[in-house]
């Protein structure tokens, strides 16, 4: 409110500079922003200090009543919490006197914060609006800080961004670094034994014992699960995907393409949350059905139910992304083949097709990232033991669940099952990450190619 | 088939409107083309020439709102029919676009798009053959002869509309259709495909779209003038040049506008 007032009088203030003829420097909208950013930043600044050290000193203050009374530092702080908790009426213990009158000091130490705060922002404000007020009157340049200032909010807020993604990947090398302090890289790589919960029984007070793990923490069950399942993904998501997209762009018309290209994709809108209920209870009990009448055992929790289902939620990623990339085809080739005299079916196979290849195959990639880093779906529908199978009707496990598994409930920090999920989530990360890196080069080139 | 002084009619257009929706593009054409020669359509942007050329080979069906009227005879039947067999109608009548636009496949495969389509060549020797003689008659053979496995696309722009016509001569068309094939490439680029079209009459009857009239004077016997969509006068290139009978091409051709 303050600021956009200031706002106002800036531009009034540069109106009235204009007016008396001489050459503003920026348009006045810049006198504005100039004043409001002087307005609220040193105030904000000061506001934000403020409410960083208040409870300190107000602490210290009140402490220092008893400081020379001979209590323990934990007593000390106890008072504290206690007398925090009557003054905001949510004390449930005995009220002594000694809390009753420090509560009572510490109301009164806070209502003078608060408006000793509220006058010191305001003096703040006042004195630095003034103080930029001159500056414009003496019709200063206003552009450029202020453009500098805008450059400066949008580079914190990316590097906001690179550094949170910074920092979740150390902490992922680092856990993982642990992890294999303990668990020899050989044996997670290749060890076929996953088995995590043995790791559960382990007393915390006990010392680390590497060899109990030696059979624990074999990762092969687990990314075989993974490739197995985002295979059967697959297997259903590209020829449906890619089908309905060749039809959208090439067949439909314009009308249906209105229609059926939203409709796809809500299919990208569902939360995977209801995909995997809808794989656990509607999918997989239907296909135990399907199962025992031929006579076959069907787990009900198979990775075929999951893998299927996952398909079907990839399918709009893929179909939408090779839509688009057999759009941009250029028409030109289309007519060159027509002209020819290629039919439709001729053209897109043997000219669009290849011609979208590049493109179509980094959809696909993209896709495969997606289901490998799929997790509700899996975790709901296709259980949670980790067998190393290739039988579509049993069930197996994959990276995401077995994260959700192991960090599920209680957990410590440093302790191997933990930090297995590090390495697993690291592992994860490798695979997608290549993935993606691929997937969009390729799509860039084919990109590229057509611009 | 007919004859108009020496010549026999390849084409014959009678009372052709089309529409683009309810916008009328071409307003009752009637044009005989003759064969083993080359035919010129000039005009001012926007006049239907493209979409007069497009109605030969029925490449207007690609467009949804488009719809054609009237009759096109060719060999004495009229492609508009319903009988009219979409596919053998465009092996006899090639097509040369304004922007080459080769298959991003190797020269190889470009040339033999059209005689695979079509069921030409019976062995890999043939087909070796149909692409060595479209080289040829294309004036690109002695360039491109040991790089046909390479891409298309990474030939010069008058290499790649020489490429784009020897596609279209591989499936011998009687009829090659033009889109202002030079309005892309530089002069030396441009004379070669000019020296290349006087050759190719021999063979085909050669049908140009072109924006130049330098170029229609050079390279047809036969102009055609269009103008909003109405074709205002036809006949010998030389008379149409030298001896108008109508004003609007008269300005025409003297640059007056357009
Ligand atoms: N695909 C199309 N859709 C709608 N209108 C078109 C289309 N193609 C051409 N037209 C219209 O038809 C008229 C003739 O176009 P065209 O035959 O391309 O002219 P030219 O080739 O002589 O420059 C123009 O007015 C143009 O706007
Ligand atoms: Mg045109």
């Amino acid at each position: 409110m303050l600021g956009y007032t200031s706002y106002y009088f800036g531009r009034k203030k540069a109106y009235t500079i204009q007016s008396t003829n001489k050459r503003l420097t920026a348009l006045p909208q810049f006198y504005g922003y100039y004043l409001a950013i002087w307005c609220a930043i040193p105030a904000f600044i000061i506001y934000s200090l403020w409410a960083i050290f208040e409870p300190t000193i107000v602490k210290l203050l009140i402490l220092s009543d008893y400081a020379n009374q001979g209590y323990l530092d934990d007593e000390l702080n106890l008072i504290y919490e206690k007398t925090k908790a009557l003054s905001r009426g949510q004390f449930t213990g005995e009220v002594t006197s000694l809390i009753q009158t420090s509560s009572e000091k510490y109301l009164n130490l806070r209502s003078i914060a608060q408006s000793s705060k509220v006058v010191i922002v305001l003096c703040i404000i006042i004195a630095s609006v003034a103080y930029a007020y001159k500056r414009i009157s003496s019709n200063n340049r206003t552009r450029e800080p202020v453009e500098k200032f805008f450059n400066a909010v949008l580079f914190t807020a990316s590097l906001a961004a690179i550094l949170t993604t910074v920092g979740i990947v150390f902490s992922l090398i680092f856990q993982t670094i642990d992890f294999f302090k303990v668990i020899p890289l050989f044996d997670f790589v290749f060890g076929t034994h996953w088995y995590p919960a043995k790791a559960f029984v382990r007393d915390s007070s006990e010392a680390l014992d590497p060899t109990m793990y030696s059979d624990t923490f074999g990762a092969v069950p687990i990314f075989a699960g993974t490739f197995f399942i985002a295979f059967i993904a697959m297997c259903v998501a590209i020829p449906i995907g890619l089908m309905s997209g060749i039809y959208l762009a090439e067949y439909a018309s314009y009308k249906v393409r209105q229609y059926a290209k939203p409709l796809i994709e809500i299919l990208a809108g569902i939360p995977t949350v209801v995909y995997g209920f809808f794989a656990a209870l509607t999918v997989g009990p239907f296909l135990k059905d399907i199962g025992t009448a031929m006579g076959l055992e069907v787990s009900a929790e198979s990775a075929l139910a999951a893998g299927g289902v996952m398909g079907i939620m990839i399918i709009p990623f893929i179909s939408s992304l090779s839509d688009d990339v057999i759009t941009s085809v250029p028409q030109s080739l289309r007519d060159g083949s027509y002209a020819m005299g290629a039919t439709k079916s001729e053209t897109i196979k043997k000219v669009i097709f290849p011609a979208a290849l590049p493109g179509i195959v980094g959809s696909i990639l993209l896709g495969v990232s997606r289901a490998i880093g799929e997790t509700m779906i899996v975790v709901m529908a296709s259980g949670l033991a980790a067998n190393l199978t290739l039988n579509p009707l049993e069930s197996t496990s994959t990276i995401t669940a077995q994260i959700v598994v192991i960090l599920i409930g209680d957990q410590a920090f440093g302790d191997p099952k933990t930090q297995a999920a590090f390495a697993l989530g690291m592992s994860l990360f490798i695979v997608t990450l290549c993935l993606n890196i691929v997937a969009l080069r390729v799509v860039k080139k084919y990109r590229e190619k057509y611009e | 088939m007919r004859k108009n002084g020496v010549n026999m009619i390849k084409i014959s257009a009678k009372n052709v409107d089309v529409f683009y929706g309810k916008k009328q593009a071409l307003f009752n054409i009637n044009l005989d083309i003759e064969e083993n020669q080359v035919t010129a359509l000039i005009g001012p942007s926007g006049c239907g020439k493209s979409t007069f050329l497009r109605c030969l080979n029925r490449m207007n069906d690609v467009i949804d709102i488009c719809k054609v009227q009237g009759e096109i005879v060719i060999n004495d039947f009229n492609i508009n029919d319903k009988g009219c067999d979409v596919v053998r109608l465009r092996e006899k009548i090639g097509m040369v676009f304004q922007k080459p636009n080769p298959f991003p496949k190797t020269l190889y495969e470009n040339i033999s798009y059209g005689p695979t389509i079509h069921g030409m060549a019976q062995s890999k020797q043939e087909m070796d053959e149909i692409v060595e003689t479209s080289l040829k008659k294309a004036a690109l053979w002695e360039e491109v002869k040991d790089r046909l496995h390479e891409p298309g696309t990474g030939l010069s722009g008058g290499q790649q509309q020489r490429l784009c016509i020897a596609r279209a001569i591989s499936v011998q068309p009687e009829v090659i259709l033009m889109d202002e094939p030079c309005s892309a490439l530089d002069p030396i680029a441009t004379a070669q495909i000019e020296e290349l079209i006087d050759e190719l009459k021999k063979e085909h009857t050669i049908i140009i779209v072109t924006h130049s009239m330098a170029q229609a004077a050079r390279v047809s016997q036969r102009t055609g003038f269009f103008h909003l969509g109405e074709l205002i006068e036809h006949g010998s290139t030389d008379k149409i040049f030298k001896n108008p009978d109508n004003i609007k091409t008269q300005d025409y051709i003297t640059g007056r506008f357009g």
